[in-house]
């Protein structure tokens, strides 16, 4: 049970305004691009425009000439340093700068600096590249012809197969097939999108000749792993590398991994001795940076007549791009994908997963995803809707005889995974009732029999997060724990430090809040700071919505440490004995004799002035955290849609999104997470590509195509809660930042299907865009 | 994202504007709203040596009602197209059709005049204009003309305006009485290009015949298209369901559309027989107010 | 280098002088020559908004205009918005309704919203909707801007009938 705080203290449970709002609302954040340095220069790569081209010769006089252009780094330029390549966060490598060939239409070639950024996008254009183009491979199914070309010259098995991962039973699942009664087919695939973070990547690297420092602003989500990786890579000593990520205007997981820009700017920057600043363009950002999914699945569901389900069985193909750049737990090639398994109590499971090359911007990463967690809740949840479909069962029903039940937990998932605690039938229940589901229902059969088309989407998702365990997991050989140093200062307030970095969630206010209820420190006397790694204890970052998890739990074992001292001095201040002192939020005071307390404020004061004998001075803690294991956040979400049969248009006219993720520390900010995770999913679920035609030229590579949501497409979304608290975590939190991006994909492509499944619609692959389901309307004779 | 060098020079007479033009010949470009300019500059797909900025030059502004025509100057803001009164309550086409220009920024900026001439067959108050039967007056070294709006869209970029020559006012004649417009644009989200849009103007006699027509269509051709086939369809018919569906049908058929990002041409030519309907049977409503 | 030309602009209230080339767009020369680094540049194609500037007195976007073309004009960036010290009421408003997250399309959105209200201060829902339309956001799903607009419109109809 969590003590309740005043709102004074603002412990857990309070909607705090929050702390990070002043600066930001005045226009005084500071990110990447505002760092202005004295000797500033600036860099611009050169691009491919080639998918696959052979690289004759670079010609660099002509942007040499230009005044103002002070070098340019090739790909042999930095080969000679041994930096051509550098290793990706999976088991694989990338090219900096490309020698020998380009595997990818907009690959880093070259690196133009300048003295002002005009200057530099100027002499970009002046670099002459002589290609040889060479055949091109973008279809991932094509992959493994022999026929198609090999891409990865550099690698010693010649093959554009990269992994093969499996887990389960294979023959047992296989049996539960051979003696099902239903089995429910679905392929599907995740379309490779990007996170688009309105802020894109970039970093001022400053590397000082006279110390030997470097010091790196950077657009990082993990500035440790960062700062580790660049000392590896680039040979310079870790104790002269300090990464500073400082405002930073959303990351969602494209800000995770290392890009060749900060590589060449950190070079640029030693060998020219002065500050360079290197801050990519939109167009820069989606067409080379990390993308997301780009799975390609097959999901099987065995189950009895009665609705029952038995056996899970799934393959999936993964589009890698030219590297495998994606960023997963070093053990884990798909992921997390094997939570595919989901709410569901099947008996038998088998999931595998192949993943290949392809001359497309490389990658994987996470975008908000929990680590492949957006693709299998995506492709659960779709089959469930096929499987009810095909049993002519109402998905709700369906969903609710096969959810796990809730005195299962910890369950163990026939994939491996033990999910800490769920109630996913009392959040369906919840989801149903505020969306009024029988009544829509009826609705429905009403307006089909007139030829009107309305649909109703459900999408009850278990997700993973807050990785992980150092027993199994770790990124790149770093062991994903997490961290928090807090010292009390003598008059009672606080700061802390985090490993993590906040890119919105709002650490600065909430992960304040955890210090506070444990130490009773009004939260508006902690300071909470991230990102410098001069100054932070190391972690792996944000992003698989781990913060709170594993951080958050860090930062409440750190006070819980500050309070055992503090109960000694309090002790020794009211001369009793620490047994007989009772505990709530900001004071100690003796058992029976309330008047006789100390206030956390006057134990501060006295660890500085009047310490026990035999105790150190200070009033400080650090704890790196190891998360015994993931948790397990859910929900149930529904969404209504309505079709106009004339265009195809899909309008969102209700959307209930109820989300479990155990004890909630700020409401305020939980909800605002659900809004935007849902808007991203929309987005997703309706609009977005990046395609490749194929010469490999890449389509929706800029805003104009690539297409963001604005507030007019946007519904209004309805919000709920059930709090099921995780039984490991410290304070019962889970973690949420991903749900909505994880769960609502499946409501909106289902309510679509939904609305046509009258007419024998079983699937469409997202972006299920109104010319889809037009031309869907016009087979069938409605539309056109 | 960074435009290369040009020289710029800001005119504060029509005559200075047009000398400069002439001077500069095809190294010059003419700068009112910017809206598309500065986009394709920053791309580097257009390079004008010389930007000449036409915002100083007097003159070009104003929406009014003179000698018959409704009067729009060649630098009237989207902006002021959407919030004039005069516009939403007696052409309301036109309120339409600025409205879903773009995004509220862009309109403060963008100017008609130049969604006209820079001949973008994706723009659209072209399609608009052509229902309207509108005319362009534009001025040059040789003095001013007007070029009806049938001979003004060329090809995909190119408008019938010469080099030195500046589009100077848009002139719409003023509808008779019962009549009314509409447009429809069916876009993948706020902000961008029509998918495809389609612009009808009607005037109906007193037994609800049509006497006047003119369908104007967005995005589905190199240019901005009229529906010819459609419009003589409608012309002396009463304009009920069946009259309406079977010009829809004709205008579909004579659009041009191609496959893109935006859809399949099969999906756009389905969207102008739907939209056709659906702006004719408003234009119809509006006329008999 | 270009043919550079000076240029006098008022941002902020205050007379801004510099010699420029003429391709300099106005966002650069609002966050690196006048050194306001509030206004944010988020796309490459003008489809973002979140350098939205108020130009005259209504919102435009700053990187698909030149700073030449400002010259003689007045601009109002996001920090101009405090009046004395203190936080216009939308700026309070997105603070109380935890209108921003990442706070990077922050700036542009506020600014959008400030010509709106005063071109309409009381908009409906929808209304606000179509007036920010123009602005992107990654983070917040909109829902909490369009309270903290709603917020604001409040409060400034309240001072505006107490005064």
């Amino acid at each position: 049970m969590i003590a309740k705080t005043s709102p004074e203290i603002g412990g857990i449970g309070h909607s705090v305004k929050r702390k990070e709002d002043l600066r930001l609302i005045q226009g005084r954040g500071n990110f990447v691009d505002d760092v202005h340095l004295p000797g500033m220069v600036y860099g611009h790569v050169v691009r491919s425009p080639f998918a696959h081209a052979r690289i004759k010769g670079v010609n660099i006089a002509n942007a040499m000439a230009l005044p103002g252009v002070l070098a340019v780094i090739t790909g042999d330029d930095l080969a000679k340093a041994g930096l051509a390549w550098m290793p990706t966060l999976f088991h694989d490598k990338q090219m900096v700068l490309a020698t020998g060939k380009v595997l990818f239409q907009a690959q880093e070639v070259a690196f133009v600096v300048a003295e002002d950024r005009y200057t530099a996008a100027d002499g970009a254009e002046l670099v002459e590249v002589d290609y040889e183009e060479l055949p091109v491979l973008v279809d991932p199914h094509r992959s493994l012809d022999p026929s198609s070309p090999i891409l990865r010259e550099d690698r010693e098995e010649k093959s554009n197969h990269i992994f093969h991962w499996e887990v389960g039973d294979r023959g047992e699942t296989e049996q539960a097939f051979q003696r099902a009664e239903v089995k429910a087919h679905v392929d599907a695939v995740f379309q490779r999108c990007h996170p688009a973070p309105l802020e894109t990547c970039g970093c001022v690297a400053d590397f000082n000749t006279a110390t030997g420092r470097l010091t790196i602003w950077l657009t990082s989500q993990a500035p440790h792993a960062h700062r580790t990786l660049f000392a590896i890579v680039g040979g310079i000593p870790e104790n002269n590398i300090r990464v500073i990520s400082p405002d930073i205007g959303g990351g969602f997981g494209n800000k995770v991994p290392i890009y060749p820009g900060y590589v060449c700017a950190v070079v640029a920057s030693l060998k020219l001795g002065r500050p360079v600043k290197w801050i990519e363009t939109r167009s820069e950002n989606l067409q080379s940076t990390g993308f997301a999914r780009d799975y390609h699945m097959t999901a099987e569901i065995a189950a009895g007549r009665d609705g029952k389900v038995k056996a899970l069985r799934v393959k999936t193909l993964a589009d890698h791009g030219a590297f495998n750049a994606a960023a997963q737990p070093s053990k884990f090639p798909a992921g997390l994908f094997s939570i595919c398994t989901g709410s569901y109590d099947f008996q038998k499971a088998f999931c595998e997963v192949d993943g290949v090359y392809t001359n497309k911007a490389p990658g994987g990463i996470a975008y908000r995803c929990s680590f492949r967690v957006t693709e299998a809740a995506y492709l659960i949840e779709r089959a469930m809707d096929v499987l009810a479909h095909d049993l002519k069962t109402d998905p709700a029903e369906l969903r609710l005889k096969n959810f796990i039940p809730s005195d299962r937990f910890p369950y163990q998932s026939p994939l491996g995974w033990s999910y800490d605690s769920g109630d996913y039938a009392a959040a369906m229940n919840r989801a149903l009732e505020m969306i009024g589901y029988r009544e829509l229902r009826k609705e429905q059969a009403e307006k089909r029999a007139k030829g009107e088309l309305m649909g109703i989407g459900i999408s009850s998702f278990t997700e993973i997060v807050g990785a992980g365990p150092a027993h199994t997991f770790d990124i790149a050989g770093i062991k994903m724990f997490d961290s928090c140093e807090i010292r009390v200062h003598p008059t009672g307030k606080a700061i802390a430090r985090f490993g993590t970095k906040s890119q919105g969630q709002g650490h600065e206010t909430a992960f304040g809040q955890i210090v506070a209820q444990e130490l009773g420190i009004p939260v508006a006397d902690i300071t909470v700071e991230e990102g410098d790694t001069d100054t932070a204890p190391y972690g792996l970052g944000t992003y698989a919505s781990r913060s709170t998890p594993t951080a958050g739990a860090a930062g409440a074992m750190a006070a819980r440490k500050i309070r055992d001292k503090a109960k000694k001095i309090a002790a020794y201040l009211l001369e009793a004995s620490e047994e007989d002192l009772e505990w709530e939020p900001g004071k100690f005071s003796v058992k029976g004799a309330p008047g006789k307390a100390k206030t956390i404020q006057e134990i501060a004061f006295a660890a500085y002035t009047d310490v026990p004998p035999g105790l150190e001075a200070g009033l400080e803690a650090v704890h790196y955290y190891d998360p015994p294991n993931l948790t397990f956040p859910f929900g149930t979400y529904i969404c209504v849609v309505d079709i106009d049969k004339g265009t195809g248009e899909i309008k969102v006219r209700r959307f209930v999104a109820v989300d479990d993720c155990g004890n909630i520390i700020n409401p305020m900010i939980v909800e605002g997470q659900i809004h935007g995770g849902l808007t991203e999913g929309l987005g997703i679920a309706f609009m977005q590509l990046i395609a490749y035609d194929e010469s490999g030229n890449v389509q929706g590579g800029n805003f104009m195509d690539y297409l963001v949501p604005t507030a007019v497409e946007t519904p209004h979304w309805e919000t709920d809660k059930t709090c099921t608290p995780s039984p490991h975590h410290p304070f019962g939190a889970k973690g949420v930042g991903e749900s909505p991006n994880v769960g609502s994909p499946a409501a909106f492509v289902n309510a679509v299907v939904d609305a046509l499944a009258h007419l024998g619609v079983r699937h469409i692959d997202m972006p299920v865009t109104p010319w889809k389901v037009w031309q869907i309307l016009k087979q069938k004779g409605i539309a056109g | 994202m960074i435009p290369p060098q040009f020289e710029y020079v800001k005119p504060s007479t029509i005559s200075e504007a047009i000398a400069l033009l002439q001077q500069h010949g095809d190294d010059a470009k003419v700068l009112s709203g910017g809206q598309s300019l500065i986009p394709m500059m920053k791309l580097r797909l257009a390079r004008p040596a010389w930007l000449i900025d036409i915002n100083a030059v007097p003159g070009l502004g104003g929406i009014r009602e003179d000698g018959g025509y409704l009067k729009i100057g060649g630098l009237v803001r989207e902006a002021e197209l959407e919030a004039s009164a005069l516009i939403r309550a007696k052409y309301p086409i036109i309120h339409d059709t600025a409205r879903v220009i773009a995004d509220p920024l862009v309109r403060n900026l963008a100017t008609a005049g130049g969604n006209l001439a820079h001949g973008d067959p994706a723009n659209d108050h072209p399609a608009t204009m052509i229902a309207l039967g509108a005319e362009v007056v534009a001025t040059g070294s040789k003095g001013t003309r007007v070029i009806p709006i049938d001979s003004f869209f060329v090809s995909i970029f190119t408008t019938a305006l010469e080099p030195a020559e500046i589009l100077t006012e848009i002139r719409i004649p003023i509808p008779p009485p019962s009549s009314g417009g509409a447009y429809f644009k069916l876009e993948r989200k706020v902000g961008d290009f029509a998918t495809a849009g389609v612009a009808a103007q009607v005037t109906v006699d007193g037994s609800g015949a049509c006497q006047r027509v003119g369908i104007g269509l967005t995005n589905v051709g190199p240019t901005p298209l009229r529906a010819k086939n459609a419009e003589t369809a409608l012309r002396g018919k009463k304009l009920d369901n069946a009259v309406i569906d079977q010009a829809a049908q004709l205008a579909a058929a004579e659009s041009q559309p191609s496959s893109d990002l935006r859809g399949p041409e099969e999906y756009k030519r389905g969207l102008v027989k739907e939209l056709t309907r659906r702006a004719l049977v408003r234009a119809l409503e509006r006329a008999r107010r | 280098m270009a043919k550079t030309q000076k240029v006098h602009v008022k941002v902020n209230g205050q007379k801004k002088e510099a010699e420029i080339e003429p391709r300099l767009l106005l966002a650069h020369f609002i966050r690196d020559v006048v050194g306001l680094t509030g206004t944010h540049m988020g796309c490459d194609t003008s489809n973002c908004g979140a350098c939205t500037v108020i130009l005259d007195g209504r919102p435009i976007k700053s990187c698909t205009y030149f700073a030449v073309q400002a010259d003689g004009h007045e601009i109002l960036t996001i920090e101009g918005m405090m009046r004395d010290g203190q936080l216009h009421p939308l700026q309070q408003g997105f603070h109380e309704e935890h209108g921003l997250q990442c706070g990077f399309c922050t700036p542009g959105m506020i600014l959008s919203a400030h010509a709106l209200l005063q071109q309409n201060p009381s908009p409906s829902e929808d209304e606000i909707r179509w007036g920010i339309s123009g602005n992107l956001c990654r983070c917040t799903g909109y829902q909490n801007i369009v309270k903290a607009i709603q917020n604001a419109a409040a409060k400034m109809q309240q001072k505006g009938a107490a005064a």
